[in-house]
């Protein structure tokens, strides 16, 4: 699975974004990354093939996500399903 | 052929009217929502919801094309649909969009990973085709257990009669907006003697 990474000058967590590519929800937390200059990386899963799709799934729920989009990990241990600003400004101060 | 994002935002307004629904009032939004839609229609041949995953496959996506299955218990519980393109009046004046968690559950959900069980790998893996699945209904159901299709039956709803062919009845009646406790399974049968 490919991960499109996005750089920035805050960088001092590791954000990955599981998102779909027609997803409004989803463009909203990219912006919202981008505008804050968060380094992340993203897949957009819709545009995956079978194996990686299933490796999506696996990642999201073997952390006790449910399976919606966009769902954020960040440093591997917290995970935030939706577009939740008063999440990201807790967890990544944005 | 693809499908106009005017086409597609005339049949958004044109359904929240009929049931008395709004569109997410933020421009913005609303735009990338009928966008979406958009791309959907054009992969897959049906409107999918933008905000889900979809397998591809008619018969398995068919509660989560826009609008949903969902759409109508989440505007009553929560205001607003799972993506929150429609709302009720309330959340429409107020541009408060609630979260509005996923109702759909989980084993549909899981069909868009694994649509072929993965447990039989061995026929040749085809990557999925997205100008090719056209939303064809196989009344014939042949051997309803084989790989990639859903068990479908007749439920009709005991306050107005209203009948559907399909996996589960819906969550609220079309015609005369019963809950999904009045539908009820016919049972239809073919007698072969005689």
């Amino acid at each position: 699975m490919e991960f499109k990474k996005v750089s920035g000058s805050r960088n001092e967590h590791k954000v990955t974004l599981y998102a779909l590519s027609t997803c409004v929800w989803c463009k909203m937390t990219k912006q919202l990354f981008n505008d804050n200059g968060i380094e992340y990386e993203y897949v957009d899963v819709d545009l995956l093939d079978e194996k990686d799709k299933e490796k999506a799934r696996q990642a999201i729920t073997s952390k006790g996500g449910p399976l919606s989009y966009p769902t954020t990990i960040i440093d591997d241990n917290t995970l935030i399903t939706g577009f939740r600003k008063d999440r990201f400004k807790e967890v990544l101060g944005v | 052929m693809t499908i106009s994002i005017d086409q597609v935002r005339r049949r958004a307004e044109a359904d929240a009217k009929t049931y008395g629904y709004y569109l997410v009032p933020d421009p913005d939004l609303l735009q990338a929502f009928l966008e979406g839609l958009k791309v959907n229609e054009d992969r897959y041949g049906y409107p999918l919801c933008p905000c889900r995953l979809a397998s591809g496959k008619f018969e398995f996506d068919r509660d989560i094309i826009c609008p949903c299955d969902y759409r109508d218990p989440d505007v009553a519980q929560y205001g607003a649909c799972y993506c929150r393109l429609y709302v009720n009046k309330a959340v429409y004046e107020s541009k408060n969009l609630p979260d509005v968690p996923e109702r759909r559950p989980i084993e549909k959900q899981n069909r868009a990973y694994t649509p072929q069980t993965a447990a039989e790998e061995t026929t040749q893996e085809k990557p999925p085709t997205p100008e090719t699945p056209k939303p064809t209904v196989q009344p014939t159901a042949k051997s309803s257990a084989a790989k990639g299709e859903v068990k479908k039956k007749l439920w009709y709803c005991k306050q107005c009669g209203y009948v559907v062919f399909r996996e589960d009845p819906p969550y609220v009646c079309p015609i005369c907006k019963a809950k999904r406790e009045m539908f009820a399974e016919i049972e239809a049968g073919v007698e072969l003697n005689g």
